[in-house]
């Protein structure tokens, strides 16, 4: 028994000694030991391996290659267009308003083209790959192909739940923890220099921590755009973990609501050593307050640009979503930031209706690993005569175009609430205007 | 999410499906994988607040007569099986399904069957005809606020006169089909389905 505890103590001190020697000391400082990357290296060679052997057998049980992404082509023409070739078949009447009972199949196609396949609802669901990756929770299940790739599933397993779990758990409890206590520390400190660079230096190193602890591969494009103080940095949202990928490469001060519980926790550690703009929930509702605290932020040229999700919600990675206003009514410096996930290596959607956090956390830390892309855009300014709507949607169209990503109008908060009845407003009296001709005779009304 | 959607869905029932729908065997795990993430409730059916929930749908001026196309009179609920039969009034027909004997079974997919799923948008009280005052409602529908009583009258007015063969003052099916007989229904009600 006593060898048994001997034993014990001596696994857990080596297995502390390596974690703090491979991970913890290179996180530290910045540079990498290159085992991440043969990881990611060994990643990718299977994953092709695995893709070439599932077509393989799928070409030839069917003779389809692999789904695309869409299930219909939608038709694209406007409602004048439609109408008009709808109505090509019958006179226009001399007198009265001009309707045709076959004007209803525009309007039922439409509305069963939005049943098969909607913009909105499909962007929080996962997105759907083309090929299964050998994980059980993709648009592909578990599938038996051949014992082969059977066998190399089992092992993904084995390493994913049985080696990586672990090391990643245990490196995010450390990130975490060192950031409550490294915060807390060097907010003791009186307001010099030293203590900005220090804070920096905690706040960037836990960062780097918990982003070993998820095995992101992240790459930086155009770093001479990166955020400088006293701007906001806006980025397209898909999980929180976003924030970690962000800070990695510098830091940001962060807005948002004063959480319970361990984010609670965090946030008034983070406080501590630099300015951090936290709300209390009912501050949130008071928009001048909101504005007012963000503007006093941006216009200390010494403080941390700040970060903002304009989307307010997480979208599934493969769109973005309306920007809502508040963040460019500000007037100030806008950094764009378009960050983009690989889908084949885990999935970073965040389904917050169907996950807790916890569980979302423990489902990346068992996936493959992270990989990133984050590209820094050039610096944009609201142009004259342009309001913030209008600059909202040109950044967002910014992000888009970079990221690759699909640029939508809609409203992400569909994602819990029925859109607004003017949308529907609208299209009736667009088709009204078709039915009475232009000089709409709504003041008979 | 409906990543489990292909192995919930049983080989006789899609076989099943694909003979009375006619969609193809990716089709129909595809649309299945769509169903399940539409139902929120996770009962294996829809319900309309299912379909409500769809933004673009919410907005259709007549997205609540098409959610009622998936309901059988009295009932609240749709399983996978409604829901296709009900999607596939809107395959395209295909070369050789126009050639094929029509006597056999009509296939969902036929002009006919899709008329009458038109037909039936107006047809509120499900009596198979469209009275004057069911165009109205149909027409209050699509139009909004934005055309007078008086007007919009005048409109079902002349519709039902111009449709109305037998004098009843209303729309039977076998008028509408009449009246419609120019019209490319089979293109125009139609989805493109991919693969």
């Amino acid at each position: 028994m006593e060898d048994f505890w001997v034993f014990a103590l001596w696994a857990l001190k080596t297995w502390l000694c390596l974690l703090i020697g491979l991970i913890m000391v290179p996180a530290m400082f910045g540079f990498s030991l290159g085992i991440s990357e043969a990881y990611m290296n060994i990643l990718v060679k299977t994953l092709e391996w695995a893709t070439l052997n599932i077509q393989k057998v799928t070409d030839e049980r069917t003779l389809k290659p692999s789904a695309s992404n869409g299930l219909i082509q939608r038709e694209d023409g406007s409602m004048e267009k439609e109408l008009e070739e709808l109505r090509s078949s019958r006179p226009k009447p001399l007198v009265g308003g001009d309707f045709a009972l076959s004007d209803c199949f525009y309007f039922t196609r439409k509305g069963i083209e939005s049943i098969v396949e909607d913009e909105v609802t499909q962007r929080f669901t996962s997105e759907e790959l083309v090929s299964w990756n050998l994980l059980t929770r993709t648009n592909n299940d578990f599938q038996y192909i051949s014992l082969k790739l059977t066998l190399v599933y089992g092992i993904g397993i084995f390493v994913r739940y049985c080696i990586l779990a672990p090391l990643r758990i245990t490196l995010a409890f450390i990130g975490l923890s060192w950031l409550v206590i490294g915060t807390s520390a060097v907010g003791l400190l009186p307001n010099w220099r030293m203590k900005f660079w220090l804070s920096e230096w905690v706040h960037v190193m836990c960062y780097r921590i918990c982003a070993r602890g998820l095995s992101a591969t992240i790459r930086y494009h155009n770093r001479e755009n990166k955020p400088q103080k006293g701007g906001i940095c806006v980025a397209n949202h898909t999980s929180p973990i976003d924030i970690v990928i962000l800070c990695n490469d510098g830091c940001y001060a962060m807005v948002g609501q004063v959480h319970g519980g361990l984010i609670g926790v965090i946030q008034r550690a983070m406080v501590r050593s630099c300015p951090h703009v936290w709300f209390e929930r009912a501050e949130m509702k008071d928009r001048h307050l909101v504005t007012k605290r963000l503007t006093d932020h941006v216009n200390d040229k010494e403080k941390l640009p700040i970060l903002i999700f304009p989307e307010g919600t997480c979208v599934n990675n493969t769109s973005v979503m309306m920007f809502k206003k508040g963040s460019f009514e500000i007037g100030a410096t806008i950094y764009p930031v378009a960050i983009k996930y690989d889908p084949n290596v885990g999935d970073a959607f965040w389904n917050s209706s169907k996950h807790s956090m916890l569980n979302y956390l423990l489902r990346m830390m068992t996936s493959w690993a992270l990989v990133c892309n984050v590209w820094y855009l050039p610096v944009m300014h609201q142009q004259e005569g342009e309001d913030a709507v209008q600059f909202a949607n040109r950044v967002k169209s910014a992000i888009a175009r970079r990221g690759g990503l699909v640029d939508l109008q809609w409203d992400g908060g569909l994602k819990r609430s029925q859109p607004k009845v003017w949308f529907k407003e609208e299209q009736q009296k667009q088709y009204s205007s078709m039915v009475v001709g232009d000089d709409s005779s709504s003041h008979s009304d | 999410m409906g990543s489990r959607a292909s192995t919930l869905l049983r080989e006789e029932e899609i076989e099943e499906i694909k003979k009375e729908t006619g969609f193809s065997h990716s089709q129909i795990t595809r649309l299945y994988s769509r169903f399940t993430s539409l139902d929120k409730g996770e009962n294996g059916t829809l319900s309309r607040e299912d379909f409500q929930r769809i933004p673009e749908l919410a907005i259709n001026p007549l997205g609540d007569r098409i959610i009622n196309a998936f309901f059988p009179e009295g009932e609240d609920q749709v399983n996978f099986r409604g829901f296709m039969r009900t999607l596939a009034h809107f395959r395209p027909i295909e070369d050789n399904e126009k050639s094929k004997n029509a006597a056999v079974s009509e296939p969902l997919n036929s002009r006919t069957n899709k008329l009458m799923f038109a037909f039936q948008l107006y047809d509120l009280d499900r009596d198979d005809k469209i009275s004057r005052d069911e165009l109205l409602q149909v027409l209050r529908m699509m139009v909004g606020v934005n055309i007078s009583d008086e007007q919009l009258g005048s409109i079902a007015d002349r519709t039902i006169q111009e449709a109305d063969t037998n004098g009843d003052n209303s729309i039977s099916f076998n008028e509408f089909i009449k009246v419609l007989e120019k019209v490319d229904v089979e293109q125009k009600m139609s989805i493109r389905f991919l693969h």
